[in-house]
């Protein structure tokens, strides 16, 4: 294995490099990154905190907020693009979020189930009476 | 049919030399290593899940203690976002400033990243001791050991960033920009930005939807 630090063309690049850039241009990509992240966390602080929206669709907001600041980080920080020199990278990344959808996901669905299914005895037999 | 044309083929050229290479041949060692470390940062990604899980399921067993919304307090876990989001963007000048070989904004950036860090992690410690001395310890509910497992966990991992972070800044000042030590600076900064993206799930799931319960 070779020890260089330059990109070939025939090869994926590596998670957190990003394709050649001048210095002015990486740090501009990591400015307008945090600016994206900064304005999406306040507006999830003010959301949780506020009375100006309808109360049920606060938690919506605010998952749908922190999954876009997650995608803000991986292309402005991690450098994960969709370019055809990412495949592996971004392959990884979709089964390492299936895995985590399944886990977490399977694991909300069947404990709210149980919950459903399976109630203390007293409220069991209030049910069938 | 094709297995015995590639047999065949083998026997007249036991040697590939008359082959066309079609493939590049191994990628180069900065790539190789990268692409595992980030395999494991999904595993540990993965990891985080099942203690997401964990937290979602127990949120209301709280055993006749506290709910979150009675011991959280927003103003701290603001300054905890604020300070590991600009320590994730120092982080990546330092980053930059590791490619072009300039040392004074190398250590500049990583030592604000660390500030930054020890910040964090004093808040943290702060709002786990205070909840220990009032009662609210891990053995309270099952609640509070989610809560405790889940935030401990990412607060350990910071502490191992911050460590990390120490010895990158040790070998480059032993060292200087050698090829393997920009390769572990690479594994850093990928980490610190992971660890980042986990505090966000963090806060929006514990601290923003529990509190406001």
């Amino acid at each position: 294995m070779s020890d260089q630090t330059h990109l070939h063309a025939e090869h994926d690049i590596a998670p957190g490099d990003e394709e050649q850039h001048g210095i002015r241009e990486r740090i501009i990509g990591y400015v307008v990154g945090l600016g994206l992240a900064l304005l999406l966390t306040a507006t999830s602080f003010f959301i949780a905190g506020t009375n100006l929206v309808w109360q049920p669709s606060i938690p919506i907001a605010l998952i749908v907020l922190a999954i876009a600041q997650m995608g803000v980080h991986l292309v402005f920080f991690l450098h994960i693009t969709t370019g055809p020199d990412n495949t592996n990278n971004v392959l990884a990344l979709a089964f390492g979020l299936l895995v985590v959808f399944l886990v977490v996901g399977g694991t909300v669905w069947i404990m709210a189930h149980l919950n459903q299914n399976m109630p203390p005895m007293d409220q069991f037999i209030k049910m069938n009476s | 049919m094709s297995m015995t044309a590639a047999l065949g083929h083998a026997h007249a050229d036991p040697h590939h030399i008359g082959v066309v290479v079609e493939h590049p041949g191994p990628a180069p060692k900065r790539i190789v290593t990268a692409y595992g470390f980030w395999v494991f940062l999904l595993s540990d990604i993965v990891m985080f899940s099942c203690f997401f899980a964990a937290y979602a399921v127990l949120v209301d067993q709280t055993a006749g203690g506290p709910k979150g919304s009675e011991i959280f307090e927003q103003r701290n876990v603001a300054i905890e976002t604020v300070c590991l989001l600009l320590s994730s963007f120092t982080c990546g000048m330092a980053s930059i400033a590791a490619d072009v070989r300039n040392r004074f904004w190398f250590y500049l950036g990583m030592a604000v990243t660390c500030v930054l860090g020890l910040i964090f992690l004093a808040i943290e410690f702060n709002e786990f001791a205070d909840l220990v001395s009032r009662g609210y310890g891990p053995s309270r509910s099952a609640f509070l050991t989610a809560f405790f497992s889940l935030v401990g966990c990412h607060g350990l991992h910071v502490t191992a960033g911050v460590l990390w972070l120490l010895t990158m800044m040790a070998q480059v000042f032993a060292k200087g920009f050698r090829a393997d030590v920009l390769r572990r600076m690479m594994c850093f900064a990928l980490f610190w930005h992971a660890l980042d993206i986990i505090w966000v799930g963090v806060f929006s799931v514990v601290y923003l939807l529990g509190g406001g319960a």
